[in-house]
C-alpha cells in the first residue's frame, strides 16, 4: 500500500487520518469534518495499513473491535450456560453412568440433554477453552495494534500544529488578546498552565501543554492485567503448579502424600466433638439432632531425606506437627491440607475369648490387631490359637474359599485353629460377624467375641495453587488500569501566536470536557486570551450533553 | 519493504505463540488430570521396597539395571489380580534366567494377609508391600491390577491395566528381555 505524503513533506503510513507531524487532515472524511476524530490521535491503526497475506488477515480479524465484542458476548453466553445446572465437579457421584442418571433424575429430560451435550463439564471442554483463548488473542492483538501507534504518536508530538488541525478541534479560540502586552501572552499561558500541573513545551511562537497523558494507557494496562489473569488460569495445567488431591489416612497410619513428592503424613488422632445441648427449636425444624463443635485431625508431616525414593519410609524427618481444624489447614511450602471427610469407628482390634462352649469357661483372651495379624497367639504351653486366614471385608465363599471384597475391615472374618489341652490336634473354626462355621463338625471350643477397638479415619485433601499470586497480580493490574482510564484524563492545549500577535488556540481531552473548560477559563482569564468556543455546541446540543456524561471511552 | 516484511514476521510469531498456548491448554486439559502422569518412554521412578520374606532384602529399581522389570501392583481383594498370578509365576520361571525380574507390589495390606494369600496360591516370585502407597503414587496406579513393564534401559515400556492371560504375560516378558550378548 502507498504511503501518504502530507503537504508538509512528512511521510505517513497508509490509513493515517491526521498527519503525524503537522496534524493536517489527510483523508477526505477528515478534511470535510468540522471536528476531527482524535481516536488514536489520528494515527493509522496497524491492521488498517496492510491487508495482504494470511498472517495479516488473521491479525486483522483478531484486531477488530467488532470481533472482540462478539467474542466477549459468546464467552459470556457460554459461561452462563454452565451455571444453569450444577457442574459435574459439584456432584458427589463418581462414575459416568451415575452422573448421567443424576442429571436425568434431578433435572428431568433437560438435565439429560444438558449432560449429553457436555454442558455439565463446560469449563473443561475444548471449545470453551478455545473461546477463551480466542478472546485472549483478540485482547493482545487489538492492544498491540492500537497501543503501539498511539504510543508512538503521543511520544512524537509536535508542538506546532497546522491550522487545519487546530481549527478542527472541538474547543478553539482565535483572535487578539483582550488586554495587556501580546509579547508576554505565551509566557503567561505557560506560567498558568504549569501551575495547573500541565507539562508545557514551547517551540518558537507555538506552545503545547499536556496533562495526564498516562490516562491514555489505562485500557492497555487493564488488558495486561487480564492477560496475566488468563495466563495464570492456563498455568494451572502445568504439572506441579496446581495440585488438588485427596487421601484417606487412618489413625496411626502413615501415607505418602499424593502430588507432594517425598512427603508423608501420619494421622495421630481424629477428634469429633459435638455440642451436648438440648436440641433447639431451629435444630428441630431442620431435623438436626446434634451439632458439631470441632473437627480436628492431629497430624505429623514428615519429609524424606534428600536422596530418598518412593517406597522407602525410613530416614524421615519430622517437618511439622499440627492440629488441622476447620479453617486452620496444615500449611507447608504452598501446600495446604484440609479435612474434607471423616469416618468413625473402623474396626482396628478384635478381642476374643477362647471359650469352652459347654462350660462357658475361658482359657484366655486373644486380641487380633487387624493392622498386623499374627500367625499364632500363644496362651500357654498347651493352649494356642493359630490364625489361618483373615478376610477384612468378607463377601462369601468361592470354591469353599472365603473372599474379601475390599482391603477395608468392614466385615472381618477369620479362620482360627484352636489348640487346647483337650484337643491337641486343634479345632478349626471360621468366624465372621454373626456367623460361625465349624467345617470339621462340632467343636468343643469357640472364639467368643468380646469387644472391638476402633479407630477413626480422616479424609484429607492436599491443595496447592501457585497461580493465586498471579491471579491477584492480574486482578490488581486490571483494576489499576480501569482506575487510570476512568479517573484521569488526557488534556492538551495547543496555542500559537501568529505574526500579528493574535492567538490561535485548540484544546482536546479524551474525556471530561467540563474539567478541560475549567482549566481553559483559568488560562483565558490569566493570559487575557480571546474567548473560546465549543464547536460541538453548534451541533446537536442534547446528544452532546449525553456524550459529555459518558465521556470518551475510546482506547 | 523491509519494514513490512519485519512486521509480518512479528505478527506471525505473536500469532503462532498465542495459538501454541491455546493448543497446549486444550491438549493438557484433555489428556491429563492435574498431576504428572507416568507415560510410556518416561524414566521409571526409582523406588525401594522391603521383601516380604527377607527383611534384609531390599528391592531397589536401580539394582536391576540391565534387566527387564515386570512390576505388578495387586491386592488380595482383587479377583483379576489373583487370576493372573499363577501365569506370572509360570512365565517368571521361564524368563528369570533370561534377565527378566518380576516384583509383585501389594498395596498397603498386612504381612499376614499377603503371606497367606501368596502361600495359598503357591506362586513363586518376589513380593513386597507398599505400606505408605508411595510407589503406587509414583507410578500413578489407581486401578488394580496394574502392570508396568520397564525395559533394561530403565524406561517405561508399557503400562497395562486389567487382567492379563498367560500368552500376554509371556509376550510382555519377551518384550523387555535384555539382548543376549
Amino acid at each position: 500500500m502507498d504511503k501518504i505524503i502530507c503537504v508538509c513533506g512528512h511521510e505517513n503510513p497508509a490509513g493515517t487520518k491526521l498527519c503525524g507531524k503537522c496534524g493536517r487532515p489527510l483523508t477526505e472524511e477528515a478534511k470535510q469534518s468540522k471536528i476531527v476524530d482524535m481516536k488514536y490521535d489520528g494515527a493509522a491503526i496497524r491492521s488498517k495499513t496492510r491487508n495482504k497475506s494470511i498472517v495479516d488477515k488473521i491479525w486483522n480479524f483478531f484486531s477488530s473491535v467488532k470481533v472482540g465484542i462478539a467474542l466477549i458476548i459468546i464467552n459470556l453466553i457460554a459461561a452462563s450456560i454452565g451455571t444453569i445446572f450444577p457442574q459435574e465437579f459439584y456432584i458427589s457421584v463418581s462414575t459416568e453412568e451415575e452422573k448421567a442418571i443424576y442429571y436425568e433424575k434431578t433435572y428431568g429430560s433437560l438435565g439429560k440433554l444438558y449432560y449429553e451435550l457436555g454442558l455439565s463439564d463446560i469449563y473443561s471442554s475444548w471449545w470453551f477453552q478455545v473461546l477463551v483463548g480466542m478472546l485472549a488473542i483478540s485482547i493482545i492483538v487489538a492492544s498491540i495494534d492500537r497501543g503501539i501507534p498511539l504510543h508512538r504518536s503521543l511520544k512524537n508530538q509536535r508542538v506546532k500544529r497546522h491550522e487545519s488541525f487546530m481549527k478542527r478541534q472541538r474547543v478553539i479560540s482565535e483572535g487578539p488578546i483582550t488586554e495587556g502586552d501580546s509579547a508576554k501572552t505565551l509566557s503567561l499561558v505557560e506560567e498558568k498552565l504549569k501551575k495547573l500541573k500541565y507539562k508545557v513545551r514551547r517551540e518558537g511562537n507555538a506552545l503545547l501543554a499536556e496533562r495526564g497523558r498516562f490516562a491514555r494507557y489505562g485500557p492497555y494496562i487493564n488488558h495486561v492485567g487480564l492477560i496475566i489473569f488468563l495466563t495464570a488460569v492456563m498455568l494451572r495445567l502445568v504439572p506441579g503448579f496446581y495440585v488438588d488431591e485427596s487421601m484417606w489416612v487412618r489413625e496411626g497410619e502413615m501415607r505418602a502424600v499424593p502430588g507432594m513428592e517425598g512427603y508423608f503424613i501420619e494421622n495421630e488422632e481424629f477428634i469429633l466433638e459435638l455440642h451436648d445441648n438440648e436440641a433447639t427449636e431451629n435444630q428441630e425444624l431442620q431435623g438436626v439432632n446434634v451439632v458439631a463443635k470441632n473437627y480436628q485431625t492431629n497430624v505429623k508431616l514428615y519429609k524424606q531425606a534428600e536422596d530418598a525414593i518412593p517406597g522407602k519410609a525410613d530416614n524421615l524427618e519430622l517437618v511439622k506437627e499440627y492440629s488441622i481444624k476447620v479453617n486452620h489447614p496444615l500449611q507447608h511450602e504452598g501446600y495446604s491440607f484440609y479435612q474434607m471427610d471423616f469416618r468413625l469407628n473402623e474396626i482396628k482390634t478384635m478381642n476374643f475369648e477362647l471359650t469352652n462352649k459347654a462350660t462357658g469357661e475361658s482359657l484366655g483372651a486373644v486380641s487380633v490387631d487387624l493392622t498386623n495379624p499374627q500367625d499364632e497367639y500363644v496362651i500357654d504351653d498347651q493352649t494356642k490359637v493359630e490364625l489361618l486366614g483373615y478376610y477384612p471385608d468378607f463377601s462369601g465363599f468361592e470354591n469353599g474359599e472365603p473372599q474379601t471384597a475390599t482391603p477395608t475391615p468392614n466385615n472381618p472374618a477369620f479362620i482360627f485353629k484352636m489348640t487346647t489341652p483337650e484337643n491337641p490336634e486343634g479345632e478349626v473354626s471360621f468366624v465372621a460377624i454373626q456367623q460361625t462355621i465349624e467345617p470339621n463338625g462340632d467343636n468343643e471350643y469357640k472364639m467368643a467375641f468380646n469387644s472391638v477397638e476402633t479407630r477413626n479415619m480422616s479424609g484429607l485433601t492436599v491443595h496447592k495453587d501457585s497461580s493465586i499470586p498471579w491471579l491477584a497480580l492480574g486482578g490488581a493490574i486490571f483494576m489499576i488500569g480501569v482506575a487510570i482510564g476512568s479517573y484521569w484524563n488526557h488534556r492538551r492545549l495547543w496555542v500559537e501566536q501568529l505574526e500579528d500577535g493574535t492567538i490561535r488556540l485548540a484544546a482536546h481531552t479524551n474525556k471530561n470536557w467540563f474539567g478541560m473548560k475549567k482549566d481553559l477559563d483559568a488560562v483565558t482569564e490569566y493570559a487575557h486570551l480571546p474567548k473560546y468556543i465549543d464547536q460541538s455546541d453548534d451541533e446537536k446540543d442534547d446528544e452532546d450533553e449525553e456524550k459529555e456524561k459518558e465521556g470518551d471511552s475510546t482506547l | 519493504m523491509d519494514k513490512k516484511k519485519k512486521r509480518s514476521i512479528t505478527r506471525g510469531v505473536i500469532l503462532v505463540v498465542l495459538l501454541a498456548a491455546i493448543v497446549y491448554t486444550v491438549y493438557t486439559s484433555a489428556t491429563n488430570d492435574k498431576v504428572k502422569v507416568l507415560q510410556v518412554g518416561d524414566k521409571a521412578p526409582e523406588f525401594e521396597l522391603v521383601d516380604l520374606y527377607e527383611s534384609g532384602l531390599k528391592h531397589r529399581l536401580s539394582d536391576y539395571e540391565g534387566k527387564g522389570i515386570f512390576l505388578n501392583f495387586w491386592g488380595t481383594w482383587c479377583e483379576p489380580c489373583k487370576k493372573e498370578m499363577p501365569a506370572m509365576s509360570n512365565q517368571y520361571a521361564i524368563y528369570k534366567d533370561q534377565g527378566v525380574e518380576v516384583l509383585a507390589i501389594n498395596i498397603a495390606q498386612t504381612d499376614f494377609e499377603v503371606k497367606k494369600f501368596i502361600e495359598s496360591l503357591g506362586v513363586h516370585f518376589p513380593v513386597a508391600i507398599d505400606g505408605t502407597k508411595g510407589v503406587m503414587t509414583a507410578y500413578n496406579v489407581d486401578l488394580l491390577p496394574a502392570t508396568i513393564l520397564i525395559n533394561p534401559e530403565g524406561e517405561v515400556e508399557k503400562i497395562i491395566t486389567g487382567e492379563m492371560n498367560e500368552t500376554q504375560i509371556a509376550s510382555y516378558m519377551e518384550s523387555i528381555k535384555p539382548e543376549q550378548e
